[in-house]
């Protein structure tokens, strides 16, 4: 059924209908209109049976996923930046043990400074925590993907978030063509554990695992992944056959044919730049674009197809490997180890920084051109940095940066750019 | 060997003495049918109080839930010493996730339990008082506050026994640990700091709260059976000697056990919705230097260069026991 909704309640929607038995809630923006919904949901009955638990902090909000889960029970749960980072030894547990939990990421970054606007860096912190992670690009996306990640996971028994960009999607207005229950139901079967506590088959879970056996669990992990590589796109056409729709699946490709240059992106960011991309090619520029859908597991292989037939590329991503550069484009860069294909990459959007059309138009061409440095950020203001670099040179007791910097920018003004 | 005089107290006092007890009277662990919840063959250390409590616990916990248990165990000895596998000793359904969640993981199967209607299954978490009072401690009041339907059992041994004996929040003052070394002029752990969990667990106003030792295993599993004839949140704290962290003989882990109770060093009481409803009294008192002096631990306030000012200070938190929870038989009783 078509709609116009939050990106927030179209996920709620998606999530009850995935006949969740357990939700864990704590808040923290912006994935609690997640939470509430489904919260409501559960008290008024029409999402039952379900237990919804208010939690007194992100880390049990993972710890009762995981006895859930480990009990029988199909768990979500929802977090974010800080909370992410908070639950993140259950989050490498969750994985540890094999527990299909599905939880959203609504991507937010990382304090210090403290910033509830959107980028990637939080879910990309747990890039080797054993986890599935699948972006969003839209809230339709991000509904289908729910439905798909909880097929997946359990599958698998392995645990996926789906990430969502904060704000840009979780309170974005939207249409979505909402699934009904039937729907639902045929493509996803009820939980059927691998391993749960039963009193009737006592198990024990969890034990100390010494040298003799680590590595081949964690191999095991690995090997998940390797057959998510396959299940992805599998789930991704099964779904199309039961929804009537393209959602999900490992990359996805946008004029990529003939395109000399190719650019790389995850979740909402892929849509300004296909409209970018869509001027440019109006104006006669050979461009493409690939936007990668499943960040974990990595699709080495689909994302060096891709870029086989373009003469360089550039991965856009709204994270930052400090003291390196880019997180996403270290992967790509190893999709395509040995081909002499010419990448760059751009820092872009950190913090919820705007990432404007003009300033694509304008990296974009540099790109074309190869003019950019290896690692270029997006409308960086260099003043400002360079400004706090010098006072940091003169005065020993240079202050708080953030506040500097602040201080220098005088107030804050709601236009950017 | 040579002759060893058995002698058991009189019956009524909860402690051992099954030969005198009618059958159906007699501990659980002197029934055929006993559970066996932590087998025989785990690698905790000769007379460990932990090991002790946990076969009394689980097996009571068992017997009052015919047998439809799961247990979640917080990182700890307990955990390390029953699982290398493929010896795991467990003969209950059990997980160990992390050290500080064992409450939460024990709420997530609660809930799940519930939302597949299986209420017959009920659901123990377990941890030592690092993984209790300090680290677990957010997760445990959580559970708590939601009145989830959990016993929490905590198995304290005032101490990070498993990593090497350094101080908790459970640690008695002047107490030698890795990390309260003997040493400055106030040495050992220092005084005024730490937490009452069982206090604290009151003040959630939850169904049920109980202290037990195990010098006096009936009583542990009589609060154990009484917790598990209950609903809600509910909380066991059971004082288990550590002779590797203390510093005892390994055959003295109940008598340190019982001097702890004597002198009013651990109150033994039970409390619901936050009102304490019962105390175990103190048979025969003792200066809290009887029961601090077997223990490496506390050696150093005692001999050449003792403190006994310090004894003192102890001597007075124990008279602050005794007053607090009446544990002394009142004169003409």
């Amino acid at each position: 059924m078509l709609k116009q909704t939050e990106g927030s309640k179209a996920v709620a929607e998606a999530i009850a209908l995935c006949r969740p038995e357990v939700i864990c809630a704590y808040p923290i923006s912006p994935q609690t209109h997640i939470v509430e919904a489904l919260g409501e949901m559960v008290k008024s009955g029409k999402l039952t049976p379900c237990e919804f638990i208010n939690v007194e902090s992100e880390f049990a909000a993972m710890s009762v996923a995981i006895g859930a889960s480990a009990a029988g029970a199909r768990a979500y749960t929802a977090t974010a930046s800080q909370g992410l980072l908070f639950m993140a030894e259950a989050v490498y547990n969750a994985s540890g043990l094999g527990l299909p939990i599905v939880m959203t990421v609504a991507n937010r970054a990382i304090g210090a400074p403290i910033n509830i606007w959107n980028d990637h860096s939080d879910s990309l912190s747990q890039r080797d925590s054993g986890w599935m992670q699948l972006f969003a690009e839209t809230n339709q996306e991000a509904l289908d993907l729910h439905i798909q990640a909880f097929r997946l996971a359990e599958e698998l028994s392995m645990p996926i978030m789906v990430c969502m960009d904060g704000f840009i999607l979780t309170h974005a207005f939207e249409r979505v063509d909402m699934p009904t229950q039937q729907q639902v139901d045929d493509y996803l079967p009820p939980f059927e554990p691998r391993q749960v506590l039963d009193p009737a088959e006592p198990v024990s879970i969890g034990a100390m695992v010494g040298p003799e056996a680590f590595m081949e669990v964690r191999y095991l992990a690995h090997a998940k992944q390797m057959q998510a590589l396959e299940l992805i796109p599998q789930l991704a056409a099964e779904f199309k056959e039961t929804f009537g729709r393209d959602s999900g699946g490992l990359v996805r490709s946008y004029c990529i044919e003939d395109a000399e240059t190719v650019i790389i992106a995850m979740g909402s960011i892929l849509g300004t730049i296909k409209d970018v991309v869509d001027e440019m090619r109006e104006a006669g520029h050979k461009i493409g674009v690939l936007g990668i859908i499943s960040y974990r597991p990595f699709p080495l292989e689909q994302v060096r197809a891709a870029l086989l037939g373009c003469q360089r590329f550039l991965v856009l991503e709204k994270s930052l490997a400090v003291g390196m550069g880019g997180i996403v484009a270290t992967d790509v860069r190893m999709a395509v180890s040995g081909t002499g294909l010419k990448g760059f990459t751009a820092v872009a959007g950190l913090g919820g920084r705007p990432i404007l059309k003009s300033s694509l138009h304008t990296l974009f061409r540099q790109a074309e051109k190869e003019e950019l440095p290896p690692v270029t950020f997006l409308d960086l203001d260099w003043d400002a940095v360079n400004k706090q670099l010098e006072r940091e040179k003169t005065t020993r007791r240079s202050g708080p940066a953030a506040e500097n910097i602040l201080h220098d920018k005088g107030i804050v003004s709601a236009k950017f750019g | 060997m040579g002759f060893q005089a058995v002698k058991f107290y009189q019956t009524g006092t909860f402690t051992v003495g099954n030969r005198l007890l009618a059958p159906d009277e007699r501990s659980l662990q002197s029934v055929e049918t006993r559970s066996n919840s932590i087998n025989s063959g785990h690698r905790a250390c000769q007379g460990c109080g932990e090991a002790l409590g946990a076969r009394y616990a689980i097996d009571a916990a068992m017997a009052e839930s015919n047998n439809q248990l799961i247990a979640a165990n917080a990182t700890g000895c307990l955990e390390v010493f029953s699982t290398p596998y493929p010896e795991s000793s467990w003969q209950v359904p059990w997980i160990h996730s992390l050290f500080g969640n064992a409450a939460a993981v024990a709420t997530g199967i609660a809930a799940a339990m519930k939302v597949k209607g299986r209420p017959e299954v009920r659901v123990v978490a377990q941890g030592g008082d690092g993984g209790t009072t300090d680290i677990g401690f957010g997760c445990l009041s959580g559970m708590f506050e939601r009145n989830d339907d959990v016993l929490y059992i905590c198995y304290d041994n005032e101490g990070y026994m498993n990593t090497g004996v350094q101080r908790s929040s459970a640690t008695p003052p002047a107490a030698r640990t890795a990390t309260t070394m003997p040493v400055g002029p106030e040495p050992g752990n220092v005084f005024g700091q730490g937490k009452n969990v069982p206090e604290i667990a009151m003040a959630h106003g939850i169904p049920y709260v109980a202290t037990a030792t195990v010098a006096d295993l009936r009583d542990l599993e009589y609060k154990v059976r009484k917790a598990m004839k209950m609903h809600g949140a509910r909380y066991i704290h059971i004082f288990v000697p550590c002779p590797l962290g203390w510093g005892t003989a390994s055959h003295d882990t109940i008598r340190m056990a019982r001097m702890a109770k004597e002198s009013g060093t651990f109150p033994v009481f039970e409390a619901e919705y936050g009102e304490v409803t019962g105390v175990l009294k103190i048979r025969r008192k003792i200066p809290v230097e009887e029961y601090m002096k077997p223990q490496r631990r506390f050696a150093h306030l005692f001999g050449k260069n003792a403190h006994p000012e310090t004894v003192a200070r102890i001597q007075a938190i124990a008279d602050r026991n005794i007053r607090k929870y009446g544990l002394l038989e009142e004169e003409g009783n």
